[in-house]
């Protein structure tokens, strides 16, 4: 029997860069290598007002991560009382990986947000073990990687407002995704923004 | 060192005799160089972060910081030099502290070797170190199996060959500041070119006793130009099926983490 545990799973994710605001977008598939078990399963977890967090890879090491990082931001918060930061999130996503260097976790997290002090945006992706990718533009991650990034690269423009972000991130996803049998199914996208996150369901193909 | 977590090794060692690959790691690709010149070191970086065949980050930083005056040129696993030169970088400023004094290069070299041959070459770093200390200037190559080299220019990475034919045909005892920089720059370019794992931009540090300066992106050869024509949607493009805004105000409801004004002692009472 062969095996992929990046794409036993599916599923895609991918977060965009605008002007004073981000986006994040995820498709809802999850399934059991060819068999879909669910469109319902969103990729997407908030840590904070402005902190989101992407995971892909095997479904239950997302859910294991994402529960990991619940509880590592609740004891954060505790602790220093303040919300995390994206950038501060991030290099607590590449510790927690690296940490595992030898017996890694199958998931390509992507953090989006926007810095709390100055309301710059912020993305960056991660390897399995840790290695932080700081983009300017945009993060892939997923089944579908290598369709976003022909999408993302011919799509994406600097300064995109949040209405034209909403829409480049939108069709990028949605045209990577129909063309991986493996992710789909509909999509959440978050325009992150300085005083208010919209977040949008997406209608998209269910084959 | 508090060291690693082995308990997914199981988990993923049956995974892995059931036909799973083993994850891909980010691995730089690259080329990486330094050169010693009359006054001080230089090393110099690609740019290119690669996973498999796919160009993961195509401005990616390779060279480290260590100590104000010691840094290293990363190749091989990207993740790797990352955390192998924070962690070398940390305990030399706590070795600095507690000595009161500068730390030295081969320190530096002999903690990152010690340290890479203990994992037996596991962890896939491949260092250029590089720096100025009170006993003089050094440049050496620190390989992932913890063997070491003391030369007087150096390659490294999957551009190494490209590079060393430049050090190889161009280079001379005793160079000037500005031909050490064009000599490395140009070593950088000749990976950058005829190397598949290494691209864009070339970076540079010039490392001498009084100072340490880093050029990020001193060549940009691989600039994108402007695409001819807009592709942004028009507005409602996208068919959406449920819409849902959250506003600072109602942000505000589900923080349980709230700034007090006053010394009210309630500071623990965070969560509802």
């Amino acid at each position: 029997m062969y095996l992929d545990v990046y794409s036993a799973d599916g599923g895609a994710c991918v977060a965009m860069v605008g002007k004073d605001c981000v986006a994040i977008a995820c498709d809802l598939r999850l399934g059991l290598q060819a068999l879909t078990v669910s469109n319902n399963f969103p990729k997407i977890f908030q840590y904070g007002d402005h902190v989101f967090l992407g995971l892909t890879g095997l479904a239950t090491d997302v859910a294991t991560m994402s529960d990991l990082f619940r509880y590592k931001v609740n004891m954060y918060r505790l602790r220093e009382e303040r919300h995390i930061a994206p950038r501060t999130f991030a290099n607590l996503v590449s510790s927690s990986l690296y940490e595992r260097r030898f017996g890694p976790y199958f998931v390509s997290p992507v953090v989006a947000g926007l810095e709390p002090k100055t309301g710059q945006p912020f993305i960056c992706g991660f390897d399995s073990i840790g290695c932080i990718d700081f983009a300017k533009d945009f993060i892939v991650s997923g089944t579908a990687t290598e369709q976003l990034f022909g999408m993302c690269e011919s799509l994406w423009e600097p300064d995109l407002g949040p209405d034209a972000l909403f829409e480049t991130i939108s069709q990028a996803l949605l045209n990577a995704v129909d063309r991986d049998a493996l992710s789909g199914w509909g999509a959440h996208v978050y325009i992150i923004e300085k005083d208010k996150v919209t977040k949008r369901l997406l209608k998209g193909r269910q084959d | 060192m508090p060291g690693f977590d082995f308990s997914n090794y199981n988990r993923n060692a049956a995974l892995h005799a059931r036909g799973v690959p083993l994850p891909k790691a980010t691995s730089t690709g690259t080329t990486i160089v330094g050169c010693i010149y009359d006054g001080g070191v230089v090393i110099a970086a690609d740019t290119r972060a690669t996973s498999g065949p796919i160009v993961a980050d195509k401005n990616c930083e390779k060279l480290h910081y260590i100590a104000p005056n010691i840094w290293c040129a990363g190749a091989g696993t990207a993740a790797d030099t990352e955390f192998t030169t924070a962690l070398i970088s940390s305990q030399l400023e706590l070795h600095a502290l507690s000595t009161g004094r500068k730390p030295r290069v081969v320190t530096c070299m002999t903690m990152l070797k010690q340290h890479l041959f203990r994992y037996q070459g596991y962890i896939g770093a491949y260092l250029v170190v590089a720096g100025v200390d009170p006993t003089g200037t050094h440049l050496f190559t620190v390989h992932a199996h913890g063997s070491t080299d003391k030369l007087p220019y150096v390659t490294m990475g999957s551009g190494s060959l490209a590079a060393m034919s430049v050090f190889e045909t161009q280079w001379k005892p005793s160079l000037t500041q500005e031909e050490a920089v064009k000599l490395c720059a140009d070593a950088i370019e000749a990976g950058i070119w005829n190397d598949l794992g290494s691209g864009s931009n070339v970076d540079v540090a010039i490392i001498t006793a009084d100072k340490t300066t880093l050029k990020r992106n001193y060549i940009r050869p691989n600039e994108r130009t402007q695409k001819l024509k807009s592709y942004a949607f028009e507005k409602g493009t996208t068919a959406v099926l449920n819409e849902k805004i959250i506003r600072k105000e109602d942000i505000s409801k589900l923080v349980s983490v709230h700034e007090l004004t006053d010394e009210s002692g309630d500071k623990m009472e965070v969560d509802v």
